[in-house]
């Protein structure tokens, strides 16, 4: 048992890897690993700081500003999946990358069906005052 | 039969290139317990999913009430986005020093990352309290409704986070670095990771998105 949990603690070698697990290298010494940490925190803030300020520039074209605040949103979650919770493209990863391509799936088809569905009915209904007129 | 008998025993004996083809044993605690606290979050973040998609069509149906671009103050967002990005990374510092058995960064980096999700938490709170005394509570419109829902979820899954928080610090503090215990906080990391990759959609599809349009 003993030797099972020294197995897993580190050992990526032909192994799967538990999302959240650094990976890789075995030898990666802890100033490399913090530097992966606050890499990813800098670019999160840069992104960060980009939304805050696509909505109070008048550099972007304004109807543009919505997918621009998108872009930089899905731009953001791959830095957090990359760098804080280390999901990546390596072998070792491929179980969690196809169960989070199943979930963004999902989500896609929750969020854009959704709006696209309720966009339509919007727009062949009845205006509500005139439903109303027509009940009296 | 033999051919098969022996690639088989082959396969079996080839234990570094067993990866995704299911012949190397079973895998080890760590993998099965992090894949499986993985699904979990995926379908959290689908429920997610469902309450965005509720706020994206009611947005606009304000039954006459106040407006998201009235409401929102994004200094505060702004704030709240801070001490939640600073905690996730916290929270990393605090998996780094598990993985080096370092008790005092350990509970160090874990009370930065609880104090700063309650400033989160705070943060929110007295946005909401605005909201309430304002008459904008969530029976004033549709879209405040599904406002209060989303972003009040999300609440409360830091919530819970940071009862989960105070009870890994509690049992690292007893129970030391055993293997039960060090599973559990990988959980714990990627749940406290996941909530803040969910609150970068609501800043910008919910906060910032609502004052431009």
């Amino acid at each position: 048992m003993s030797t099972e949990n020294e197995l897993d603690a580190g050992s990526n070698v032909g192994q799967d890897r538990a999302p959240g697990d650094e990976g890789g290298d075995e030898d990666r010494s802890l100033s490399a690993e913090v530097r992966g940490y606050v890499l990813g925190l800098v670019l999160a803030i840069a992104l960060t700081i980009a939304s805050f300020w696509a909505v109070q520039t008048h550099l972007i074209y304004g109807p543009g500003i919505p997918m621009a605040l998108v872009a930089l949103a899905v731009a953001q979650m791959g830095i957090h999946l990359v760098f804080f919770l280390h999901i990546t493209t390596g072998p070792d990863n491929t179980n969690n990358v196809l169960a989070l391509a199943f979930g963004v799936l999902i989500v896609g088809l929750v969020v854009f069906g959704s709006v696209w569905v309720m966009a339509h009915l919007n727009h062949n209904m009845v205006p509500m005052d005139e439903l109303m007129r027509m009940q009296r | 039969m033999t051919a098969l008998a022996l690639t088989a025993g082959a396969a079996g004996t080839d234990h570094a290139g067993a990866t995704g083809h299911g012949a190397g044993g079973p895998a080890p605690k760590r993998i099965i317990v992090g894949y499986g606290f993985w699904i979990f979050l995926l379908s959290d973040v689908i429920m997610f999913s469902a309450f965005f998609a509720t706020y994206a069509v009611l947005a606009s149906n304000t039954a006459g009430g106040p407006s998201a671009r009235q409401l929102f103050d994004l200094r505060n967002t702004a704030l709240e986005t801070a001490c939640l990005l600073a905690s996730s990374f916290t929270c990393g510092m605090a998996s780094l020093a598990v993985g080096q058995r370092s008790m005092r960064w350990t509970q160090l980096t874990l009370l930065v990352t609880g104090l700063l999700g309650a400033g989160f938490l705070a943060l929110e709170f007295r946005e909401f309290a605005g909201l309430l005394a304002r008459g904008a509570g969530p029976s004033r419109s549709a879209f405040l409704s599904a406002f209060f829902t989303l972003v009040g979820c999300h609440g409360l899954h830091v919530t819970a986070g940071l009862l989960w928080l105070g009870t890994m610090m509690a049992q690292f503090l007893a129970k030391g670095f055993r293997q039960d215990i060090r599973l559990r906080f990988l959980c714990f990391s990627l749940f406290w990771h996941a909530l803040d990759i969910i609150w970068v959609a609501i800043f910008s599809l919910v906060y910032l998105v609502g004052t431009i349009l």
